[in-house]
């Protein structure tokens, strides 16, 4: 079906237009290029903003839409995201001094020194325990490949704590697990991350010459 | 007999094999937290990166203008929030005037953490910091690398008022300061997107910034090509908080955490060896032999 054109052609030809005058600004950094990049910025700036809260009303939306449904065991951790939303929500806004909610002391501050932050701090803390589980049961030398990576981890997660150190502390300097993990890390480690940076450097000029020229148009939600 | 023996042996390895998790979960517990109470301290090596970091921020003359920008949340706390303390305390000690902001939305909060922090330290006692002519705080703008984009031509329409809600026109450590050209330093702590990377791409490729970083562990491996022309030095989870500490001659909490961390890599390591005898000792059987 074809897309009405306020769908397609123009934001093909904003794309387009913005592509060019930003690769431009790269070789020509002065007027009007620059300001108009600067202004360009200023529009991303705020459509980020306005998806932020898009994101959170979403959010919302979403969490009543579990609350009201009559069965679901998920429909309590709905409601705890409604209530903290609103909580940090509601503190923020009306009860912390307008502007300076983020400042030390205030309600807002309170909440998240008291609340928030040891509880984002203990749900990433939990995958220690999860990644220690998962590794025991998947990390196997089931081949040669799997062997090597096998080693180099562990030489790597011994090396790069002090224990690799104090085990090896017998060795000359150099030769010890610290300077090992050391050199996996900016030897074979770093050949490999540099191949991948390339890699994902030529497809990301590819993909974005595909935007700008309107080849690529997935990102419109049509074909 | 013989017949039994390994048949009971056969029992072990393949109870190992399918060990309860909460059984790992309890070892993994324990070797965190005992070490924490034991109040142990290991000595470790500085390695090149954070070398590099230190000898680069020692190069920064006194009073210099600093941009430190805390790009991290409450979750990673733990390996970076050492980082960006040892880097105020630093920058206390050499008298840098500091502009702190945040491309994450909780980061400017943590940068704000960091400071109150360092500021509390012993050696500071008689500094009495002064809020927009010593240091100040930007507070966080969305936007990503846009954000950096735009601090590379105008810092003053990017962040158009502080965190405390002052136009930044108005505070006297910012004027005179137009863009990242105007900076002598800067520091980036990050977790992520938008972090270190952006950072490279647009404010030190672009206009020239110097430098230095520290990130999560998982995020090293990716940043360890910038290290040496785009970054002058960098910090690398856990470890390379402690030797920041170490390096910079500020003690602090990543020393105290690593002997955990040492602990904890020991007991995975030893399930790993010990899942491995058990898959190998079962091999024959599982293959039918």
């Amino acid at each position: 079906m074809r897309l009405p054109l306020m769908r397609r052609e123009i934001p093909t030809f904003i794309a387009l237009v913005v592509g060019i005058i930003c690769i431009i600004q790269f070789f020509i950094p002065h007027w009007p290029f620059g300001r108009m990049v600067d202004t360009f910025a200023d529009w991303f700036t705020i459509m980020q903003a306005v998806a932020i809260w898009l994101g959170a009303l979403n959010l919302l939306k979403i969490s009543f839409q579990k609350v009201t449904r009559k069965k679901g065991h998920d429909r309590w951790y709905g409601a705890v995201v409604i209530l903290s939303f609103m909580l940090m929500a509601i503190t923020g806004l009306l009860l912390s001094g307008g502007r300076r909610f983020q400042m030390p002391g205030t309600r807002f501050d309170w909440l998240y020194i008291n609340m928030f932050a040891p509880l984002a701090s203990t749900m990433f803390a939990l995958l220690v325990f999860f990644v220690a589980s998962a590794s025991y049961r998947a990390f196997r030398a089931r081949s040669w490949e799997a062997g090597l990576l096998l080693v180099a981890a562990f030489l790597v997660m011994l090396g790069r704590a002090p224990v690799g150190d104090s085990m090896t502390g017998f060795m000359p300097p150099g030769y010890q697990l610290s300077d090992v993990a050391s050199w996996i890390m900016n030897y074979p480690q770093l050949a490999g991350q540099r191949a991948i940076m390339i890699g994902i450097a030529l497809g990301v000029a590819s993909a974005s010459l595909r935007l700008i020229l309107g080849l690529e148009r997935s990102y419109l939600g049509g074909q | 007999m013989t017949a039994t023996n390994d048949t009971a042996t056969r029992t072990v390895w393949e109870r190992l094999l399918t060990i309860d998790r909460r059984i790992v979960f309890v070892f993994v517990g324990i070797a965190l937290v005992v070490p924490f109470f034991l109040g142990v301290s290991q000595k470790m090596p500085v390695s090149r990166e954070v070398r590099m970091m230190a000898d680069a921020m020692e190069r920064v003359p006194d009073g210099a203008l600093v941009l430190i920008s805390t790009d991290y949340d409450p979750p990673t706390t733990p390996e970076l929030q050492p980082m960006s303390v040892v880097c105020m305390k630093y920058a206390l000690k050499r008298k840098w005037r500091v502009v702190i902001c945040g491309l994450y939305p909780m980061g400017a909060v943590q940068g704000n953490i960091a400071w109150d922090i360092a500021v509390r330290d012993e050696q500071f006692r008689d500094r009495r910091p002064v809020y927009g002519t010593d240091y100040v705080n930007l507070g966080f703008q969305s936007g990503n690398e846009a954000v950096i984009q735009k601090m590379g031509s105008d810092i003053h329409s990017t962040f158009t008022r502080d965190y405390r809600g002052t136009p930044i026109g108005e505070i006297p450590i910012m004027r005179g300061v137009t863009n990242l050209g105007n900076l002598d330093f800067m520091v980036n702590v990050s977790s992520g997107y938008p972090g270190t990377r952006e950072w490279v791409q647009f404010g030190v490729d672009r206009f020239g910034l110097k430098m230095v970083a520290g990130n999560t562990a998982v995020q090293t491996t990716e940043m360890t090509p910038y290290v040496g022309k785009q970054l002058l030095g960098m910090a690398g989870g856990m470890r390379g908080a402690a030797e920041l500490e170490q390096a910079l001659g500020f003690p602090g909490k990543a020393g105290k955490y690593m002997v955990c961390q040492s602990v904890a890599h020991v007991i995975v390591i030893a399930f790993i060896v010990i899942g491995n005898i058990a898959y190998f000792a079962t091999g024959r059987r599982r293959r039918g032999d």
